[in-house]
């Protein structure tokens, strides 16, 4: 009985979800490089990605109105890509010749959809206690284990992300019971048999770290540290005083993690509710000499929006979550909007199998609540919240995130106005690959687990 | 926006006065009345002593108060059917949060009636939002009973229950199972045995049960006589189609036995069942994941599907974040009327699942969720096509009774409108 989700975690502290789990700068530790672990004896990365892309044809995108995720709007516009990559986006002009056309009026463009916080494979569905795999609840700091090692790649919900979501890359963090959960891993969103073959090339790792009631809460429950917030971050420093220590002789993987982290080449992404506690973060990174990428459920983001421009950290969000526990009560649609009068980086996230369905609807509601205040946002901007900037917090924005010559075909097209609820994804493409097409049942992939089960490729 | 600005300043002449039922008209609106029909353009409404009166299109013949709403939409107040409106203000607090009672001696007994709090955050956020109505009730978890649900409105007067008592809940399936000892078999064997503890009319006046004799109180069983009798509905939580079946069955051994089906997640297997029993299905929305094995064949199409076998479908605001969602998840059923393969809804009956369907099965028919003559005068003007993400009320009446729509969302939004504190720091500004 999963509809009671809200309450069920309000009050029993459920393992997934949402109480325990949790602007236009660059990201500086933006990365193409893939880096991982120090390399073994042979020389090579652990566990590397075997993603490929799948064949795809020449396509032209013509007629549609374009968003190309960094605030460019073309109005029958066209798109072009072959070999996995865009060739070109433009107007009308552009020629077509060798290329499949596909008539997109009255429908748009965007790039693929990016979910910068989720669970799928860590927690997937069916939600059942052999597939909780989200927590390494047993320290409150294991920056040692990788997220990676715990994603089912038969997780229906990779389906429903893509084909209702149009989402096509999408990390995947531990959870936050601890203050440093572990790795994440960035997935390109295509059906595979392993995780390696869905691990997106050249991505680089985050860490996951959470603040406030939820570490305190399951330590604390415990009987060990940290039973407080003072705690959490004692606890946190001289996690980072011990991690500077470390001179690489005997490998640890935890160290390795948060010394990649130090380096710059391992991306924070700090699960944190409340505005105060943000700037405490803030300020340790600057003691401890690292960098906060990302704030994630930053709930009370709108009261720090010119901190957080300062520090150059993104706020990754929810358009209306709130209440749901005591850090979340300042929660307000405006969020996203006062972040960016202030000049902040925003970035919708789910933390959800089912609202990574619908991120697109969620910065739709978070532009209408702005535009009430008197601050209008362009569409083609709003775009970019679930696009562009997902991936520049991710490390990925020179490779996805927009449409943009010789970039990644990761392309969703609409069959309306995506910000609007009457709008769904009609056809996906990753790599210039058609992963996803409303108009052909059999273009929608069904996991291992769905077969020959009730439901089976029904359109879900 | 511009003609809403003038809207709202108009609304503001005209009724800044008291917090008492009011009669006026409202003129030049987009009316959707809820019952299922397709909006009306350049419609009006009358709202007489707190109650709707006439509603039609073009200019009605009316001394009344007018409010011009410069084609804005204008519909009745959203109904959220199985919510906890008024019973919590932070879920995670748990001394703020009244849906459990885990510990106590009683359950079907329960009535959440005396605890609602009309002032909680919960329902003033929500009051903002449209919703007008709310049907309320406690979780089952010392029983798999849940307790008596009521019928509240969102008003900002201390009065919040409309009726009390309105729904007895029980929870079958996977997780009435785990509460009844761990399996389903368990909550057969409880319900069978509990209802026909009350079917006997012991309960309430005899000593002579013996304490092992079922798993219930007196007071449950006598809270539960009115079910028996189908005096007052029972919610069944139930999502696997074979439990469907078997929650209609129930009917052959208990026939005055008023049912709602919620939650039915894969009630699209069962729908013409469904249909034929006429028992009406309070559905989770937009639920497509195989969440548990009971809802393995969970699809967005699943209400389409429903209404189209005849089924009387109501959206279910459990099943999501927030009730105020229900809008949303309303409109993305219509988007499925796009997508070949998928079964969605008309505009008109996505409204009526979030209006008038949840009122008519909490038993306020023709009363609550409709804007039609005798209807109570629950009054929404948007700001926007209200199934569309983003779009929020400006005007919101409750009983004919002009709404305040500030809560601490809304203040705290005024207190951030910039970072100023060159003067004084942010707790001054208020």
């Amino acid at each position: 009985m999963k509809k009671y989700t809200l309450l069920a975690c309000a009050a029993a502290f459920a393992v997934a979800g949402c109480s325990t789990t949790g602007g236009s700068s660059d990201v500086a530790s933006a990365s193409t490089k893939d880096w991982t672990a120090p390399v073994g004896k042979d020389g090579n990365a652990p566990f590397p990605s075997t993603y490929s892309p799948y064949p795809g044809r020449p396509t032209a995108l013509v007629g549609a109105t374009v968003f190309d995720g960094r605030g460019g709007r073309i109005d029958n516009g066209t798109v072009l890509f072959r070999d996995g990559k865009v060739v070109a986006v433009g107007d009308a002009s552009l020629a077509t010749d060798g290329y499949d056309r596909i008539d997109g009026s009255g429908k748009f463009v965007t790039p693929g959809v990016i979910d910068i916080h989720s669970h799928l494979g860590d927690y997937p569905t069916p939600s059942v206690q052999a597939h909780s795999d989200g927590n390494e609840a047993t320290s409150p700091m294991t920056p040692e284990v990788w997220a990676e090692h715990s994603v089912w790649p038969q997780d229906p919900g990779f389906t429903r992300a893509l084909a209702n979501g149009g989402v096509t890359s999408l990390q995947i963090l531990p959870g936050s019971a601890n203050l440093t959960g572990g790795r994440s891993v960035t997935l390109k969103n295509v059906s595979a048999r392993t995780v390696q073959g869905m691990k997106f090339p050249g991505a680089p790792y985050g860490m996951k770290m959470a603040c406030g009631e939820n570490p305190k809460r399951v330590y604390g429950g415990k009987g060990r540290a940290p039973s407080t917030r003072m705690g959490n971050f004692a606890v946190n420093r001289q996690m980072w005083l011990d991690a500077q220590a470390y001179d690489g002789k005997k490998r640890d993987l935890g160290k390795e993690t948060l010394n990649g982290v130090l380096d710059g080449e391992i991306l924070v992404h700090n699960h944190c509710y409340r505005a105060d506690e943000m700037a405490l973060v803030m300020d340790m990174a600057k003691e401890m000499g690292y960098k906060v990428t990302a704030f994630h459920h930053a709930v009370e983001a709108y009261k720090i929006g010119d901190l957080l421009k300062e520090n150059d950290v993104c706020s990754a969000i929810w358009a209306d979550w709130y209440g749901f526990k005591m850090e979340a009560y300042d929660g307000i649609l405006e969020n996203a909007a006062l972040l960016r009068q202030a000049g902040a980086c925003v970035v919708i996230h789910s933390d959800d199998e089912n609202g990574i369905q619908r991120l697109n609807q969620e910065a739709a509601k978070a532009q209408a609540a702005g535009l009430r205040l008197g601050i209008d946002i362009p569409d083609a901007e709003v775009v970019g919240w679930f696009t562009h900037n997902a991936a520049k917090a991710m490390g990925i924005a020179d490779m996805t995130g927009s449409l943009e010559t010789g970039k990644m075909a990761d392309v969703v097209l609409w069959n309306g106005d995506p910000l609007s609820v009457y709008s769904r994804p009609e056809k996906v493409w990753v790599d210039g690959a058609l992963m996803f097409d409303a108009m052909d049942r059999k273009r929608r992939p069904v996991s291992d687990f769905e077969l020959g089960q009730p439901g089976e490729g029904d359109v879900k | 926006m511009k003609a809403l600005a003038t809207l709202l300043a108009s609304a503001a002449i005209a009724f800044a006065a008291p917090a008492t039922a009011q009669s006026f008209v409202v003129t030049n609106a987009t009316v959707a009345s809820g019952d299922g029909s397709e909006p009306i353009e350049s419609g009006y409404v009358v709202v007489e002593n707190g109650k709707v009166s006439a509603i039609g299109s073009g200019t009605p013949a009316s001394n009344l108060p007018a409010i011009d709403a410069n084609g804005a939409w204008v519909t009745p107040g959203i109904f959220a059917t199985v919510t906890s409106l008024g019973l919590w203000d932070v879920g995670a607090v748990s001394e703020s949060n009244d849906t459990r009672a885990g510990g106590a001696p009683f359950s079907a007994a329960l009535d959440v009636a005396p605890v609602i709090n009309p002032s909680s955050q919960h329902i003033l956020v929500h009051r903002a939002s449209g919703i007008t109505r709310a049907a309320t009730v406690t979780l089952p978890s010392s029983s798999i009973f849940g307790g008596q649900g009521a019928v509240i409105d969102l008003g900002a007067d201390p009065d919040a229950v409309t009726q009390a008592r309105a729904f007895q809940v029980v929870a079958l399936g996977e997780y009435g199972g785990r509460i009844a000892g761990g399996s389903r078999v368990a909550t057969h064997t409880l319900l069978r045995a509990a209802l026909r503890e009350a079917s006997a009319n012991r309960a309430a006046t005899s000593a002579d049960i013996r304490s092992d004799d079922v798993l219930l109180t007196r007071f449950d069983a006598a809270a539960l006589a009115p079910v028996a009798r189908g005096e007052q509905p029972l919610y069944v939580y139930v999502e696997r189609a074979s439990d469907i079946r078997s929650t209609l069955a129930l009917k052959s051994e208990f026939p005055r036995l008023d049912l709602v089906l919620v939650g039915a997640s894969e009630g699209w297997l069962v729908a013409s069942e469904i249909a034929a029993a006429g028992v009406p299905v309070i559905a989770d929305g937009l639920d497509d994941l195989p969440a548990n094995f009971e809802e393995l064949a969970a699809t967005q199409s699943n209400i389409g599907r429903m209404v189209k076998a005849g089924v009387r479908v109501a959206l279910n605001a459990a099943a999501m974040q927030n009730p105020r969602n229900l809008n949303q998840y309303a409109g993305n059923l219509v988007a499925l009327t796009r997508m070949p393969g998928a079964d969605g809804l008309t505009w008109g009956q996505a409204f009526a699942a979030i209006t008038s369907v949840p009122a008519a099965i909490s038993g306020m028919g023709d009363k609550a969720g409709v804007l039609a003559p005798g209807a109570v005068g629950d009054l929404v003007i948007w700001d926007g096509d209200p199934l569309e993400v983003g779009s929020m009320p400006v005007k919101v009446y409750i009983d004919g009774i002009d709404q305040p729509l500030d809560n601490h969302q809304s203040r705290l939004k005024e207190r951030y409108r910039d970072l100023d504190e060159s003067d004084l720091p942010k707790g001054y500004d208020w």
